[in-house]
Order: structure tokens, then sequence, then C-alpha cells
């Protein structure tokens, strides 16, 4: 009977790469919370069709891109910081995924602190109108998976100055990375949404 | 201690159930004694017990609501209730039983189930698992202390705005319902995700896409729809609280806002979850039936296409509750043709479930009754709403008793009457004895009659245009019989559900003993004892067709299917990883054991929603900070999960 | 198996004979229709009803007879003992034929209900008035609108149209959403807070037509009903002018009683031409020439309307009319003076 039942060539044993339980979670992790930024600017676009009765839309006019386009490229440069230092860890060096790991951390921080200010900046306020109740709560759901994913950051940058991830596992770093890289692209179709489209008239 | 080796080629054994081999299996894998081992399992029967027997707690409690409604609505102008309480107990009764009862229940057979029926040792996410259950119960105690104080939700299950807005509702009713919504949300997710994955990776070898049980279709169907539909709701609900809290304007008309952009972000979840409270249920009667039948379902593949491609066209009818709102005529065309042709794949299952009865040899069992009739139950439950999908006679239709009895068949129809069979089908498995079938006769038939007699004459009531949510009516609108009708029918159906608890209660005790297959089945649970050990299978099946024990005997088949020898996983908690499609080994996965890590994290974010509940920014700053540290905790790399390089020990 | 199809045929003929037995008071049913907006859509709701009922037949007749071919089998003694399987070839056939079919039948009920909408979507002549309602909780106002300002008028609860010519409905939600439904006239059409909707109907036939709101919107959603009255046009006209008329001027009891009311009653309710001008409650100027009150619910006459007066919620539990603070002097005051406002 038994050797009817193919015996089975090496496998690889534990979380590694794709083969990672957890990979697959991260993907639909995404997945969801990928779908709760389309509800949310779902909601954005059916109220500002609606014709406007109530003040501008935007309120204070179209938003000014001085801080907004700065912090997009920060927040980009920052997911190729984490992708370089991924990279390098498959290619045998822990130092330089510790060093991308730190440089994307950093520059998330960045990206909050400048974001912070831009909201400071805002003429309207969260319950001042639709539109401000929109603009804070989009970006504010942003801002809190950009919080998540700056913890996850220095988890990873922990975890990695510890030694704990070799070329062949790194799956914690893999599935880290997947969630920074996501929030930097939702952040590209919230600023897409709130400061492109109402220039595009 | 040990270092996880990066390579293995696992060995191949032959074991049974008494084998020294199963001796170590099960002190690696049961549960640790003790509050330890109840607050940390992971074991995914233990989990679907807890999931089946709440959701059972919250059918008898929002059963109880309907009883109390229909006393009250038993003749016209009576006085049982106030109109207050009347709406507190319609909307907790819809509530109770679409999100406390009907999802959860087939949360509940799915987690035990599906690793038996996929030849593996446990879900793919054990501790997602555990996680799922215990937000699930704080939701459920979250939602039902609102009620218990009198503050239960009273604006109705799909609470429209502006009624659930502060301005008319200023208590906090809808405050605790939506936080509550959210936090059961979470809970759904977290099972969805579980489910999609285990699909994607758990199966036994040579268990291929086109192999697996129909009910392994209905749930990864409805896993990957949630996945997608859940935020929608969730959503709603957080918009709904931040105008009730926080002065935004969502769905507030006087500074912008829009009332119909709730319903939108209501019914885009909304409707996908009906689906997702029958589709696996419609799986386990496709299932179970065959069993009874004596052959295989007829068009498998046409009825796991049809499961697909219901969730799918389910994903473009949901304005079909909002024809009445004033939308364009063409919104109101598309939607009202993709309504009326969502039936097609229906129809499918219709026709296979009848051919496969047709083309067998049937067995009259207490489940098979259950499983037949609900056939003719779908039906009328599939006509209804093929009426309101059309536009002009929704008009008249929508809002009216007449969807109140569309709900109620499809509803009790398709996810009750199923999974009442269904405990019939599987309570031999999970306790390994029979449930009395005697009783079981007097079940069906009390259930049967005492549903129709409730909810057929209500299609007529709704033709005669009694309006939904209302607590009284006047003597001469000719609704008075069917109302006594309905409420006599529906107390003889609470009777037949209580004889379904007594028949679950005396069985665990006094019930034949079962053995290993006592239906003489086909698929893998069957295969192994009853109940199961906490490893499930001594060695790892392979897989060779859709009927692994009914090899040899269907006039076509080799056999194909190893049950007593196989991959022999014992260096810890461990089981084979395979390839999505064609479930080829891969990898050898580390299972985590037994942990705290979930259900602290689910005191911790049910912390974050009293917090918002109560305004106490402090408590829900607290609360986040601990879910975070708890989150981590969790996720902290191991090195006996092999999450770690070699040589590290954590 | 006997049993079982005995139970499902006393059901079906229940289901079908209850329409026709019971068609006496049934006031909201909406089976047969009185107008030309109603009549297409009745007919559609009949014929889609039927195929429901033809199919659910022919269902249960195939699942009775799948399992009394007498190829059942007794349930095996032992559990576990094993029972022959096999696999009958050609039950595919079943799901061609039956999806084919099934599919037929929808898309014919596709292609009928497009034309429905299509036909119900426009009246067929222009509308002879335009009505705009606004639903509160839990009454509603009723406006009447005229190219001639001097035409314009508002009332409450109880609405008249002529017969034979379309009447358009501007539809409004003034709180919450309700849903303005007449049945025999009309399915329903939301009322929401934020957007006018647009409907119309016509009635062929005199008569008083009742209605019902149709949306949750709160404790006394239930006791929120709609009369239409269709007139003959020379009728209708006439209510027209006289609701365009202000009350006589009263006298003795009611004379005091116009005082009381406008000091206790005025602040909310409105009797053409005189200083009560309030527009939180329902206009009172012809509320006696109305044949119920409350919101259609109570009969008008002088016990319901001396409680309804003097403690609303004992009627309407949590209706929003504030109790007023009345000696029995002013109440029977105040009711003298509104059985005057016909």
């Amino acid at each position: 009977m038994s050797d009817r039942v193919t015996i089975q060539a090496k496998l690889p044993v534990g979380a590694i790469d794709t083969r990672a339980s957890g990979w697959w979670a991260m993907i639909f992790v995404i997945f969801t919370e990928g779908a709760l930024f389309a509800y949310l600017l779902f909601s954005y676009f059916y109220i500002a069709v609606q014709p406007h009765v109530y003040g501008d839309w935007p309120d204070g006019g179209i938003p000014s891109l001085s801080l907004a386009l700065p912090n997009t490229i920060i927040l980009l440069l920052s997911s190729v910081a984490v992708y370089w230092g991924e990279r390098g860890r498959r290619l045998g060096s822990n130092n330089r995924l510790i060093a991308g790991l730190a440089i994307g951390l950093i520059l998330g921080i960045a990206f909050l602190v400048i974001q912070y200010f831009e909201w400071a900046e805002r003429p309207f306020s969260l319950s001042s109108s639709a539109y401000g109740s929109l603009y804070f709560t989009i970006t504010g759901f942003h801002m809190m998976h950009v919080i998540a994913g700056v913890i996850g950051l220095a988890a990873m940058l922990v975890w990695s100055i510890n030694g704990y991830f070799d070329r062949v596992r790194y799956a914690p770093i893999q599935i880290g990375s997947l969630y920074w890289h996501f929030v930097d692209a939702v952040w590209l179709c919230v600023f897409f949404t709130f400061y492109i489209t109402p220039r595009l008239g | 201690m040990t270092t996880i080796d990066y390579e293995r080629a696992p060995s191949v054994a032959e074991a049974g159930p008494d084998s020294e081999l199963a001796r170590r299996l099960q002190k690696m894998w049961e549960t640790a004694p003790g509050l330890k081992g109840v607050l940390g399992s992971v074991d995914h029967k233990e989990i679907g017990i807890r999931y089946m027997v709440t959701a059972f707690v919250f059918l008898a409690l929002g059963g109880l609501e309907a009883v109390v409604m229909r006393l009250q609505l038993a003749g016209p102008n009576e006085h049982l209730l106030t109109p207050e309480q009347y709406d507190q107990i319609f909307s907790a009764h819809g509530m109770t039983m679409i999100f406390l009862y009907a999802g959860p229940i087939l949360s509940g057979f799915s987690n035990y189930l599906w690793p038996l029926l996929l030849g593996a040792r446990d879900m793919a996410l054990p501790r997602l698992n555990a996680f799922s259950y215990w937000v699930f119960l704080c939701a459920g105690i979250f939602l039902y202390a609102g009620i218990a104080l009198g503050y239960g939700p009273n604006d109705g299950w799909f609470n429209y705005v502006p009624y659930a807005a502060r301005q008319y509702n200023g208590g906090p009713n809808m405050d605790i319902y939506s936080l509550g919504m959210i936090l059961l949300g979470i809970s759904t997710t977290a099972g969805a995700i579980n489910f999609v994955v285990t699909f994607l990776r758990m199966r036994a070898p040579g268990m291929s896409v086109n192999r697996v049980p129909i009910l392994i279709w209905g749930t990864l169907t409805v896993s990957a729809a949630n996945i997608f539909a859940i935020p929608s709701v969730s959503l709603a609900f957080f918009l709904l609280w931040m105008d009730r809290n926080v002065g935004t304007h969502f769905f507030d008309v006087n500074a912008g806002g829009q009332p119909l952009l709730w319903q939108h972000l209501f019914w885009m979840f909304g409707h996908p979850w009906v689906y997702a409270i029958v589709l696996p249920a419609m799986g386990m009667v496709s299932d179970g039936l065959p069993v009874f039948c004596r052959r295989p379902l007829v068009g498998y593949a046409a009825v796991a296409l049809a499961t697909i491609a219901t969730m799918v066209l389910g994903f473009g009818v949901w304005v079909h509750h909002m024809f009445a709102t004033g939308l364009p005529n063409i919104a109101l065309s598309f939607f009202s043709a993709a309504s009326i042709i969502i039936a097609v794949p229906s129809s499918v299952a219709v026709f296979a479930w009848i051919a496969t009865i047709w083309g067998g040899r049937p067995i009259f069992t207490t489940a098979f009754l259950f499983f037949a009739s609900f056939i003719v139950l779908f039906v009328i439950g599939g006509v209804s709403g093929f009426m309101t999908g059309s536009v002009p006679v929704d008009w008249q239709l929508t809002d009216t008793y007449f969807v109140v009895a569309h709900i109620h068949y499809v509803l009790i129809g398709i996810n009750v009457f199923p999974v009442v069979g269904a405990t019939y089908f599987w309570f031999p498995k999970f306790t390994g004895r029979l449930m009395d079938e005697r009783l079981g006769r007097w079940n069906f038939w009390i259930m049967f009659i005492g549903f129709n007699i409730a909810f057929l004459p209500m299609h007529l009531t709704g033709l005669r245009g009694m309006p939904r949510r209302i607590y009284t009516y006047d003597a001469d609108m000719g609704w008075n019989t069917l109302n006594m009708i309905t409420s006599v029918g529906s107390l003889l159906f609470a009777i037949g559900v209580l004889l379904f608890f007594w028949n679950v209660f005396v069985s665990r005790k006094h019930g034949r003993i079962a053995g290993d297959n006592p239906w003489d089945a086909p698929t893998l649970e069957w295969a192994t004892t009853s109940p199961p050990p906490p490893y499930n299978f001594v060695v790892i099946p392979t897989v060779g067709s859709r009927h692994p024990l009914w090899e040899g005997r269907l006039n076509e088949t080799r056999s194909d299917t190893y049950v007593e020898a196989g991959l022999v996983l014992d260096k810890g908690r461990e089981n084979v990883g395979t390839t999505p499609l064609d479930a080829q080994p891969d990898a050898i996965l580390k299972m985590p054991g037994d942990s705290l890590a979930p259900f602290i994290l689910s005191l911790c974010l049910t912390a974050i929603f009293v917090g918002l509940l109560l305004n106490l920014w402090v408590l829900v700053g607290l609360a986040l900070v601990a879910s975070a540290a708890a989150v981590l905790g969790w996720l902290w790399p191991e090195s006996k999960l092999g999450e770690t390089r070699a040589g590290v020990h954590v | 198996m006997q049993k079982k199809r005995y139970i499902a045929t006393g059901l079906l003929a229940a289901a079908l004979g209850g329409p026709v037995a019971a068609r006496a008071a049934t006031p909201l049913d909406y089976l047969t229709g009185y107008g030309s907006k109603a009549d297409p859509v009745v007919q559609l709701t009949w014929g889609v009803l039927l195929i429901s009922i033809a199919v659910v037949a022919i269902i249960t007749l195939l699942l009775i007879a799948s399992v009394s071919r007498g190829r059942a089998q007794p349930i095996p003694a032992t559990p576990g003992q094993s029972l022959a399987v096999e696999r009958e070839e050609g039950g595919l056939n079943w799901l061609w034929i039956g999806v084919g079919l099934s599919t037929l039948v929808l898309l014919f009920s596709v292609v009928w209900t497009m034309e429905v909408i299509a036909k119900v979507n426009a009246p067929p002549a222009k509308p002879a008035l335009t009505i705009e309602v606004t639903g509160h909780q839990w009454w509603w106002e009723v406006h009447y609108d005229s190219s001639d300002p001097s035409r314009v008028f508002t009332t409450a609860n109880e609405i008249h149209i002529p017969t034979g010519v379309p009447v358009a409905f501007k539809l409004i939600g003034a709180d919450v959403i309700h849903s303005f439904w007449v049945p025999k006239l009309s399915g329903k059409t939301d009322m929401i807070p934020g957007q006018t909707n647009t409907m119309w109907f016509d009635a062929e036939k005199p008569g008083v037509y009742q209605g019902q709101c149709a949306e949750y919107c709160g404790p006394e959603h239930s006791l929120m009903k709609i009369v239409v009255v269709a007139e003959p046009p020379d009728d209708f006209k006439a209510w027209w002018d006289k609701q365009l008329q202000s009350p006589p001027t009263p006298s003795g009891q009611a004379f005091a009683g116009q005082i009381a009311f406008g000091t206790h009653c005025g602040s909310c309710h409105a009797v053409r031409g005189t200083d009560a001008m309030g527009i939180l409650g329902p206009d009172l100027s012809h509320i006696a020439s109305r044949k119920m009150i409350a919101a259609n619910i109570f009969p008008n006459t002088p016990q319901n309307l001396t409680k309804w007066i003097s403690d609303p919620q004992g009627l309407k539990p949590e209706a929003l009319m504030q109790k007023p603070e009345l000696t029995g002097a002013e109440l029977a005051d105040i009711r003298a003076y509104v059985e005057t406002l016909k």
C-alpha cells in the first residue's frame, strides 16, 4: 500500500515566501482594506456629483499641492527604500535590509508629520461641511493605516537588527513590506481623488 | 528549542487510530487542560462547536423576539407592546437572526468540517480562527447588553437615515448598534480570510479544485465575497457613528450630506450578505442529499459554477432594495433585469437536486426530509424574490408583508432547514452518537407544517397591502384572520425548533453509537473517528476523486485515494501545504498551538468600541495601544513556526 | 409521502382561494387597479404571480414524484452498514431542460417588466395639476400648486383629485424618509429629505382610496394613513374653491374657542384667514370637512376629537403634538370652534 503513495521529494519547512499562510492572509487583508478605501472614495464621488446647494466644492477652493505633492513623493520613496532593503535581504545583506527599513521608517514618520501640518492648514473642519467630513475622514483613515505601517516597520527593524532573518527565511519582511506598498498605493488613489480630480474640471 | 530544518522529505507510512504515531500526535495536538486551554484553544473543531452553540443561542433569542411580535400582531389593535418596545423587538429580531445566527452558524459548520473535508489537520490560520470566534462573542454580548439595558436598535436591521441620526434618535441605541456591527464585521472578515487561505493552501495532496465538496465551494465563494463586501457596511456604520457623535455630515442634508448614501453603502454589502447566509447551506444540502440518494450529485461542475455565478451576480443587484427611492429609469431597468436573471444559477441547483433524488435510491432519514423539503421552500422563496425583482410589481410589494414572507422563506427555508438537516447529518461525526430518528420525524413535520402555516398565507397578507414594521393594524383592513393564522403557525414552528434543540440535547448522552461512517458516506470526514481526534487524520490522506470513500463502488473509478497510508507529519504540529489548483505538496507548514493572543486582542478591540460608545477617548487611546501590543505579540516571529532563520531561538 | 402530497395541495388551494374569497374589505390590496397607472402593473403582478405559483406547483410535483418512484429504501438497521451506490447516467439532461425553460420564462418576464416600466413612466396626457405632498412624522402636508397664485392652498392628510385625468405629485420628506402609497392607484414612491421625487397617477372612477406610509419612520409609522378622494372634475373644482375660502367667523362658544385655539394651538396649526399661522402641524382650515383625524386613523367624531385635542398620546402614543394644558371649558370651546371649520 505505502509504496503506491509517492515518496515526496524534500519540501521546504515553515513560512517561506509565498508558501507562508501569512503571506496569503496579507494579500486578502489588502483586498479588504483596499475595498474599504474604494467605498470611502465612492462616498466622496457620490456626494461630489450631487448639486451643491451648501457652499463650495471643494470647500475652500481646490486644495493646494505645495505640501501634498512633496509628501506623496516622500511616501513613494519610502516604499522604494523598503523594497530595496527587502531585496538586499534576499541577496544576502542584513545591513541593507536594516538600512532600507530604517529609511522607510523615517520617511513614513516624515509623511505623518507633514500631513499633520496639512491638516492644520485646512480652512474647514470635520464638522463644517460634508466636504470637510469626507476630507478628514478619508485622509484620517489613510493616516491610521500609515501609523499601523510605521509600527510594523519599526517591529521589522527590531527583528532585523536582532538577526532573525536570512536569505531563505524572511517572510515577516515580505509580508510587512506588502502592507507598506499597499498603504502607498492607497495614498496615490486618495491623493488623486482630492487633489487632482478637482483640477480636471 | 529545536532548530527547524529548512527542508525535509516527509516519510510515508500506514498507521491507524491506535498506533504509536496516533498517541504522539494526540499529545502534540490536544488542547491544554483548564482555563488556558479554554481561552487559548485553536482547535478548529472546538471553535466550530462554540460558533454553532452560540449561534443557536442567538437563534433561540431571535425566536423569542419573533414569538412576542406575533402575539402582538395576532389580532388588530392589540396592546401587548408599546410602539417603542415593538420597534426595538423587530429590530433586534432582524439583527439577531441575520447577523448573530445565520452567518455564524454556517461559520461554525464550515469551521468544524473544512479541515476534515479537505484532509487537513487544521485551518490555515488557527489563531485567527480563535480570534474570529472571540470577537463574534464579544460583539454579540456588546449588542445584547444594549438590548438588555433597554437601548436596543430601533430602526430596523438596515436602519435608514435620517431616522437613525442623532436628531431623531437621541438615545445610545443606534450607537450601540453601529459599533457592535463594526466589531462583528471584524470577526466575519477574519473568518473569511481564513477560509480563502485554507482553500488555497491546505487541501490534501490530490484534492484538485474539481474534487472539493460543494460546501467548500459555498463557503469559499461567500468568504471571497465578504472580503470585498463587509467594508461597505462597516464604513456605513462608522460614518453613522461619526455623524451622531463627532458632528460630521455624511448623511445630513443640512450640510450637503446624502441619506441615500447610507442605503447604497448598506445594500452594497447587504445584498451579497443574504447570499453569504444561504450559499454554504445550499452546499451542505448538495453534499448531504447525495448520501441519502446513494449516488453522486448530478451536475457537480454546474452546481459549483452556479454557486460562484450567484455570488458574483449578487454584487450587481443591490439597487433592487431601493426601487422606490426615485431612481432614473436606466438604473431601474438594469437592476431589475439583473435581479430576475440571477434566478438562473439558482435554477441550476434546484434541478441538480431533483435529478439527484430522481436518479437515486432515496433513504428517508430525518436529514433527508429536511434536505428534500428545503427544495420546495427554496423555490417558494425564489419565486417571491423573482416577483419583487420586477420593478413595477416591486413598487407595490416592497415594504409590505410580501417581502417579509419572501425573506422568511429564503432565510428559514434556505438556511434553517438545511442547518437542521446538516445537524442530523453531521451530529454523529461531532459527538459519536446519532440523533433520535423518531423524535426527528416529529421535529421535521412540526417545523415544516408550522413554518408553512405561518408564512405561506403571509404572501397574501402582503398582497392585501399590510405594510412592514407596524406594531398594530385596524380591524377593517382584511388582515385579521391571516395574522392570526400566521401567529398560530409561528408558535407551532417554535415548538418544532424546541424539539430540535431537545433532540440535540438528549442525543448527546443517549444517542446510538455512530462509529466512523454511520451513513456510509463518501467524503473524507467520514474516514476518521467520530468524534475525530484533535489531529483529525493520523497520516495525511492522498485524494484521487470527488468521492474518496465510494471509489471502486461507483461504476468507473479505480481506487486512487489512500487514507490508511499517507504522509507522516509528526515533528510538532504540522500540516502539508499544497498548490492552489492541483493540490500538489509544496511545503511542510508549522501550525501554531494554543495561544492567548487572540482572546486578549478581542478584549482590547472590544475596549476600543466601549470607549467609542461612551465617548471615553482616553480609553480608546489606551485600548488602541494595547491592541497594537497584542498584535505585535501575536505576530512576533517564532522559530518553532519556522518564521526565523535556523540558529535563532525566539 | 401521501401526507406530504395532501399538505402541499392543501396549502396551494388556500393560497389561490384566498384572494377570490375575501375581496370584501381589503382597502390596501392591489390585485385590482383603478387607474391607467395601476392597470398595467396589476396585469404584470398577476402575470408574475401566476408564473410563480405554476413554478412552485411544478417543482413540488417533480419532488413528490422523485420520492414516490418506488426506488426508496429503508434506513439500514445498523449505522455504518454498507449500502450500494450507483451512478445512473442522464441526470444532466434535467439541468439543461429545466434551466433552459426557466431562463425562457425569466427572459419573458424581463421583457414584460421593461415594457411596463416604460408605460407607467410618464402620464398618458399632461397632468391636470401638481400636488406637493410632504411627509412628516406622522402626518401628511398637502400643498395644491397652481399657475394662479390666488388658487394655491395647503391642507393636510386628506387628498382630493379629479377623476379621469393624470395628477402629478411632488414628494418631499420633511424629517425622515416616508413613503407615499395608495395601492389601488399606484405603487409607492419614497419621500426622502433633500430631494424631491416626482410621480403621477390617475383615478378612473370616483371613490375613496386608502393608503399608508410605507417606509418605517418611527414609532407611529403604523398610524400614518392616506386618504385620496377622487371626485368628478366639477365636484373637485367645487372642493378646491371651498378650500380657498376662509372658514366662517364663529360665534358663541365657538368664538371663545377661536381665542383659546389661538393661544394653545396657533403656534403649530394654521387656519386660513385667522391669526393662527403655525406650520409645524397640519393645516386645520377645513378640518371639520375631513372624514378622519390624526392622519386618517380615527373617525372625525366629537368624542375622538375631544380625546385627540386633550390627550394626543392617549390615542397615538408617540405623537409629536404637544399635550395642551386646557381646562374642561377651554377644551369644549376649542372643540366647538374646530367643528365649525368646514
